[in-house]
């Protein structure tokens, strides 16, 4: 029995105060593998589940990796926690096993090239930051950039994202600075974003700032351009800032809901677990169906045949299609720019 | 030279805020030498106000002048209320008590104020019309907005009639009398609950002015406004010597030029470094603030 069925590893946490995150990653996995089971397999064999716990917890991630690597598992999904996920990455990459998170969004990881083995179904922490600077270079096609941010974790670790990629481009921000969240009025940084002369303000951090900013920017009848994240993609700043919120771009999370496989996956989670599923639940319900799907593709379990056919085919997942790109990052998953029009945030395409 | 100005005149919007509002922390405390926390969420109530009636009269079709000046009336008259009830509510009953208990209350009517608006308005950030109309003479100045005239100059006019009513009016007069001694003033047939209850007045309603104001220039509000305005307020107080009216103002405007020049020649990330630098800097020369009495002449 043993050797004719396709073994998928399921790693994460599944125990401990982190467990909210990891079970619906575990329910994920079992629910496509259910389906593909009843359909007869894939390359004629049953897949099997083997799952592992590590509570998020780098020294246990480090064993469950060799725990897998000695049961023989084919492809991994997890781990569920950045530290984890680097702890156990080696005995994978060694042992030649292609791993999948679902949720791990630390940078590194894909980007720093370590781990070609490594794939995953969430966007990296700097995905904002790309997208926008992409954004501003190719679409709005500006020159001169001010950076602006509300020195918290979020908005500061955008933004220094954003600021490592103009720079990349040749592309030294006139103005990186940040402010303090809740002061009486920004006037003083509206005006040397004014005598910065910048084209664009790149803002990293929630909507109440940039809503005192913007209406700074405007009632000086500047014309400058705002773009910022889904800390500022909400219904709030548009109400609070009003028409002057009108040509704000902001990124935000592509939208699901619609997508009937979202909804189809959803409602099986309802049906099996009389539950709504938790975190991460379509990040890892998409990728089990990749792997799955790619090993069907490459008629085999073999690790370069299985991460050639990730890398060159498109996937219809509930997260939409999706494919993967050289560092291991999904491809149309993650963000999409939105524009205020007329009071309501448009998808720019 | 147009940058400059600009900042000049942003800090001194920014200081008439801090000014107005440090105020009445400071008037409060010359006279019965309590550091009243909640002086912010009165500042939070005025604005509050003042777009609920804002809105209310708009649909009426209402614009312009009248507009500000009837919201903000009835936001000076609620925030005077609010500040006479705490008054009577939170510190009046413990007049006697040793200093740190009525300054519990303080914090504790400002955690309740805060809530009580969160609860009975919204946790949302708000917007907030702007109330106050560009002048047309002012079309041709860049470095300063209409918004930032108004404020400006409400916040002078309203030190002025201040400081003439300490000086001139039988109620100031008998302020000063409390602030100096409070039995010695009591003895001398001076009502020291009344004069409490008018210092609590009128400072609630310069913070309301206050919030009018800025709300209406920065253009929106939410419940925990009056916090940080509430210590930038009480830092001018302090800096400017509290228990001063003149240091109050001072200190206000000095704060507020501090933190824009700091922004704009320096960089915003170390704004609050220089502000409150420049507070320990001149507390370490000048204990009781720029233009605060030492408090060793109080027999």
């Amino acid at each position: 029995m043993a050797a004719d069925t396709i073994k998928l590893g399921v790693a994460g946490a599944h125990s401990g105060d982190l467990a909210s995150y990891g079970i619906p990653s575990a329910n994920a996995a079992k629910l496509v593998v259910d389906d593909i089971n009843a359909k007869g397999g894939i390359l004629g064999k049953k897949v099997e589940i083997l799952r592992e716990d590590d509570q998020c917890k780098p020294e246990v991630a480090a064993n469950v990796a060799a725990k897998l690597v000695a049961d023989k598992a084919n492809v991994v999904v997890g781990h569920i926690c950045s530290g984890a996920t680097k702890a156990a990455l080696n005995s994978y990459r060694e042992a030649k096993l292609i791993t999948l998170s679902p949720s791990a969004t630390n940078v590194e990881l894909t980007k720093g090239g370590d781990y070609p083995n490594f794939f995953r179904t969430i966007s990296p922490d700097d995905a904002q930051a790309l997208l926008q600077v992409d954004f501003a270079l190719n679409k709005l096609k500006v020159k001169r950039v001010a950076v602006i941010h509300d020195k918290g974790d979020y908005g500061k670790g955008l933004a220094e994202f954003a600021k490592g990629f103009f720079e990349q481009k040749g592309i030294k921000p006139v103005l990186f600075e940040g402010i303090t969240p809740g002061a009486v009025d920004y006037s003083a940084i509206v005006m040397k974003i004014k005598a910065s002369k910048a084209e664009l303000v790149l803002y990293g951090g929630y909507h109440p700032e940039a809503a005192k900013i913007v209406m700074g920017m405007r009632n000086k009848k500047m014309k400058t351009l705002f773009i910022s994240d889904d800390g500022v993609k909400d219904e709030t700043f548009i109400k609070v800032a009003g028409k002057n919120a009108e040509g704000v771009y902001a990124t935000g999370p592509i939208d699901t809901t619609k997508n009937p496989r979202a909804i189809a996956a959803i409602e099986q989670h309802r049906k099996v677990f009389g539950s709504d599923p938790g975190a991460f639940y379509l990040n890892a319900y998409a990728g089990t169906l990749c792997l799955l799907q790619a090993i069907e593709k490459a008629k085999s379990t073999d690790y370069a045949a299985v991460s050639k056919a990730l890398r060159t085919n498109w996937f219809e997942t509930p997260l939409g299609k999706i494919s993967f790109d050289k560092n291991g990052d999904a491809k149309g998953i993650g963000f999409a720019v939105y524009q205020v029009r007329n009071g309501k945030y448009v998808e720019v395409k | 030279m147009d940058y400059f100005l600009e900042l000049f005149f942003g800090g001194l919007t920014r200081g008439s805020i801090y000014a107005l509002i440090a105020l009445g922390y400071t008037m409060v405390y010359g006279i019965i030498e309590l550091i009243n926390f909640a002086h912010g969420e009165i500042y939070m109530i005025g604005a509050f106000t003042a777009l609920i009636v804002a809105s209310a009269l708009a649909l009426t079709g209402m614009t312009g002048w009248s507009l500000l000046v009837l919201a903000a009336l009835v936001a000076i008259v609620y925030s005077a209320a609010y500040g006479f009830t705490m008054e009577k509510v939170a510190y009046k009953p413990l007049r006697n008590a040793p200093r740190l208990s009525p300054l519990i209350s303080a914090i504790g009517m400002s955690i309740f104020l805060q809530n009580y608006v969160l609860l009975a308005q919204t946790s949302d950030f708000l917007s907030f019309p702007s109330l106050i109309e560009e002048f047309s003479f002012m079309e041709e100045v860049t470095y300063m907005r209409s918004t930032e005239l108004v404020i400006f100059v409400t916040t002078a006019l309203a030190t002025a009639l201040l400081t003439l009513y300490i000086k001139f009016t039988k109620t100031g007069k008998a302020m000063r009398a409390v602030a100096q001694d409070k039995t010695m003033a009591m003895l001398l047939g001076i009502n020291v609950n009344r004069v409490i209850s008018v210092t609590f007045i009128i400072g609630s309603a310069l913070a309301a002015v206050g919030g009018v104001l800025i709300s209406s220039h920065i253009g929106q509000i939410n419940f925990y406004i009056g916090f940080i305005a509430g210590i930038k307020a009480f830092t001018a107080a302090v800096l400017g010597g509290i228990g001063s009216i003149p240091g109050a103002v001072l200190g206000g405007m000095i704060l507020g030029w501090t933190e824009s020049f700091a922004t704009g020649y320096v960089s915003s990330d170390y704004e609050d470094v220089f502000a409150f630098g420049l507070l320990v800097f001149i507390l370490i020369f000048r204990p009781a603030g720029l233009l605060g009495k030492s408090t060793s002449q109080k027999v």
